[in-house]
């Protein structure tokens, strides 16, 4: 196994996940929907706001506001901040900065929150006004977004692998098995593989039940040393270790692989854990095909094998690869940046034994992967992380 | 393999014409050496001065080493179609009217992979031909072509959005009594206009190369004096609504420049003819062009200027004229602005000087009227948007870029 030099995150621990339950369209603001996660929290951990002594935040709806201007809006004094932009792999970096901010006592307690509001016009608005590259060289290239750019690579893919629809549309069937028990889930309807194979295409291959669907919403937890728990009563999950990339193989012609591939050695070792001692996955799944290249990256199965290894498994609740329990972005809905933080948030319920109707009997060990920033052909951010729940 | 599209039906006058939409239209500042290369029919991209390689998209470092001179340089055309998607239910409004909509990821042989349109033809695994084009909202879009010719090749739906070919469209020259209008014609029915109007101040004076147009099928001499406003206005009346292009022929050279002529007679001559006629046909025109930018497969597509590259630089010799060339081709930025909501592009085309009657006593090398009425057609196929033709175009784009002094000294013999 491979050897890491960084430094253990002994000590440092997260607790009090928050969703406030997502709705298609929101009139409120970014603001609002972060405000409702704040103080979810603060009524979840038994503390006061003023306790609140570092902030990160991620979304793409606040407008001018940045971390900063939201510490006057919420009336928090804190003394470390950070504003987070990093789309899908928000949520991991978020955690990542954080844990060393507690761990070296630059903060006691840190608010890690991602919400973004969702009106009628603002996912196209996002889509024009993603990136430089993407506005200048993908944008006006028939402005299908994130489906067009994502198709481009599904296509590539399933063709160098010999993938088929249904080998992905097992992943998107499963997830909504899974959505069904989740009451907040924006999905509520069966979908069988019939139904998912006969929907419209949006973007070859790339067809309806591929894609998440923009809706408004936040999540939250916090990061806090060990003993501040404890002293809070709160009951909290062990950062065992993380990962973080960007602009990974850029050589690489055509996206067949992410960020997690050059660090997946890093982040089982730093756990001392392996693949298979995971109890419950959270993959990003921003669309089907790129869950099923992180089975890849993260080590569960060799490159090219994705399709065979969801064939063998059973990726629901009860299935013997529980994965994306909450039904995850494909059935839950995509809330912005909040998005990344869906599969942390709910990976972290299942290692608290708190996910009500998802929960994974005696999960312990659950891993969680953030993907993110299409700025141009590929997606540029990837990261990971892996928590232990106090059973464990 | 692409169906050849068919003759438009007449239009059924009781149905609401489609009102145009523009493609994105946002670029970043160093983008826009693109655009450059679109407006002249070039292929560039970036190369680092410093490593040799090339980048994509445009960039303010080399992403191989960092450095900041990175010129945009003509570059090899050829790449390998790596992936293709069809967008079928776009965000924006006008590729969803358009939808649905081919796209590709192109690795180019020279290195960068490129997000381009393709035409039908190319193919996933197989070599294609890059170009620049200008979209309908005057912007610079990658185009990705099959890398030989393929039948009815410029047919193709995505192609014709990014160009004005002539077929089946309805064109204006706007002067038959000149060579050049009646050049251009001829080259405008050859690459298959499907009427082509003439205009002619008092056609019932005749005029040398009148069998040329008059009776012809497809050819309708209509009256039109340029600088006469009433004129320009009856004629918009008559027919505004069915020119799809618009050619303006307008021609008044006279030799000399500011002290050895006596008053302003001339000069107002000259400014009546080719600025203010510019103007008179604008108003006129114009407002029903810039209406009728998605009005089926001959909607209205092009204004072309021809212009004397003088207008760039002034040549005392005939000085005054290059003054009334310069005044219409700032007047032609002002007119490209204000078409674009419509996707109508203006085609400036600079010619030295012309081998006719005004340019006799200019030694060679002349341009052929014909060689114009060529080019006006192979502009108007790619897309163009600058066009230089015969030797001395060519040679004063390049001295002015090289050096605007030198030119305006040399100019001055």
């Amino acid at each position: 196994m491979t050897k890491t030099l960084r430094t253990p995150y002994d000590g440092v621990v997260i607790a009090a996940p928050v969703t406030i339950p997502y709705v298609r369209y929101s009139i409120e603001s970014a603001q609002w929907w972060i405000g409702r996660a704040l103080s979810a929290l603060v009524a979840q951990a038994g503390i006061k706001a003023s306790d609140i002594d570092g902030l990160c935040v991620s979304s793409f709806t606040m407008g001018t506001d940045s971390g900063v201007g939201l510490t006057q809006h919420f009336g928090l004094c804190v003394r470390w901040l950070d504003t987070i932009p990093l789309g899908g792999a928000s949520a991991i970096a978020g955690l990542r900065k954080a844990a060393r901010a507690v761990q070296a006592h630059d903060a006691d307690i840190v608010a890690c929150v991602a919400g973004d509001t969702n009106h009628v016009d603002s996912f196209r608005l996002t889509l024009e006004n993603f990136s430089r590259f993407n506005q200048d060289a993908v944008y006006p290239y028939g402005a299908g977004g994130a489906n067009a750019s994502f198709a481009l690579i599904a296509r590539n893919y399933m063709r160098t692998f010999g993938v088929t629809r249904e080998d992905v549309g097992r992943i998107a069937v499963a997830q909504r098995t899974n959505a069904l028990r989740n009451p907040h889930a924006l999905m509520k309807a069966p979908l069988t593989m019939e139904q998912y194979l006969a929907a419209r295409p949006i973007s070859d291959p790339i067809h309806l039940f591929d894609c998440v669907m923009p809706c408004a919403g936040a999540e939250a937890f916090l990061v806090m040393r060990e003993e501040t728990a404890a002293s809070l009563d709160l009951p909290a999950a062990r950062l065992l270790s993380t990962i973080e990339r960007h602009n990974a193989f850029a050589d690489d012609p055509m996206q067949v692989r992410g960020g997690w591939a050059m660090d997946i050695g890093d982040l089982y070792a730093m756990a001392g854990v392996k693949p298979d001692d995971l109890d419950v996955v959270q993959t990003y799944d921003d669309y089907p095909v790129i869950t099923m290249m992180q089975f890849e990256d993260l080590g569960f199965c060799k490159k090219g094998e994705g399709a065979e290894f969801v064939r063998q498994h059973d990726l629901t609740i009860d299935g013997d690869f529980p994965h994306n329990t909450s039904g995850g972005q494909l059935s839950v809905g995509q809330a912005g940046a909040a998005g990344a933080y869906l599969g942390l948030v709910e990976g972290l319920r299942q290692v608290l034994g708190t996910a009500g109707p998802t929960q994974v009997r005696n999960a312990s060990l659950a891993l969680a992967s953030g993907f993110g920033m299409i700025n141009y052909d590929r997606g540029l951010a990837s990261g990971a992380a892996i928590l232990a729940g106090p059973s464990r | 393999m692409i169906e050849p599209i068919k003759p438009p039906r007449r239009k059924n006058p009781l149905l609401r014409t489609r009102l145009p939409a523009s493609p994105p239209r946002p670029r970043s500042r160093t983008s826009h050496g693109f655009t450059r290369a679109a407006a002249e029919g070039r292929f560039m991209l970036q190369s680092c001065e410093a490593c040799g390689s090339f980048a994509y998209p445009a960039r303010e470092a080399c992403p191989s080493c960092l450095s900041a001179g990175l010129a945009f340089v003509d570059a090899p055309r050829r790449g390998t179609l790596l992936a293709e998607t069809t967008a079928r239910v776009p965000s924006d409004v006008y590729f969803r009217e358009r939808a649905p909509w081919r796209i590709g990821l192109v690795k180019m042989d020279c290195g960068p992979t490129i997000v381009a349109h393709l035409h039908a033809d190319c193919a996933e695994g197989a070599p294609v031909r890059m170009s620049f084009q200008l979209d309908k909202s005057g912007q610079a879009v990658a185009f990705a072509h099959p890398e030989g010719e393929t039948p009815n090749m410029a047919d193709d739906k995505q192609w014709r959005e990014m160009t004005a070919d002539p077929k089946f469209r309805r064109v204006l020259v706007t002067n038959g009594r000149s060579v050049i209008g009646q050049e251009a014609v001829a080259a405008l029915k050859a690459a298959g206009a499907k009427t082509v109007f003439v205009g002619v101040a008092e056609p019932w004076r005749p005029f040398a190369g009148e069998r040329l147009l008059r009776g012809q099928d497809g050819i309708e001499i209509v009256t039109l004096d340029a600088a006469d406003e009433k004129s320009a206005a009856d004629l918009a009346a008559d027919i505004g609504g069915k020119v799809d292009i618009l050619i303006n022929t307008t021609e008044y050279v006279r030799p000399g420049g500011l002290l050895d002529r006596r008053g302003t007679s001339i000069a107002r001559d000259e400014i009546d003819q080719a600025y203010l006629g510019f103007i008179n046909l604008a108003q006129a025109f114009g407002p029903a062009m810039r209406m009728r930018g998605a009005d089926g497969i001959n909607n209205s597509a092009a204004w072309v200027n021809i212009l004397s590259v003088y207008a760039l630089a002034n040549w005392p010799a005939f000085g005054a004229y290059s003054a009334s060339q310069a005044a219409c081709l700032s007047l032609s930025h002002c007119l490209r602005a204000e078409l674009r909501p419509g996707g109508v592009r203006v085609m400036n085309l600079f010619a030295g000087p012309v081998d006719t009657e005004w340019f006799q006593t200019v030694p060679p090398p002349k341009v052929a009227p014909r060689a114009i009425a060529q080019a006006i057609v192979s502009g108007l196929r790619g897309g163009l948007e600058e066009l230089y033709v015969g030797d001395v175009a060519e040679e004063i784009r390049q001295r002015l870029a090289a050096n605007p002094k030198a030119l305006e000294r040399e100019l001055d013999r």
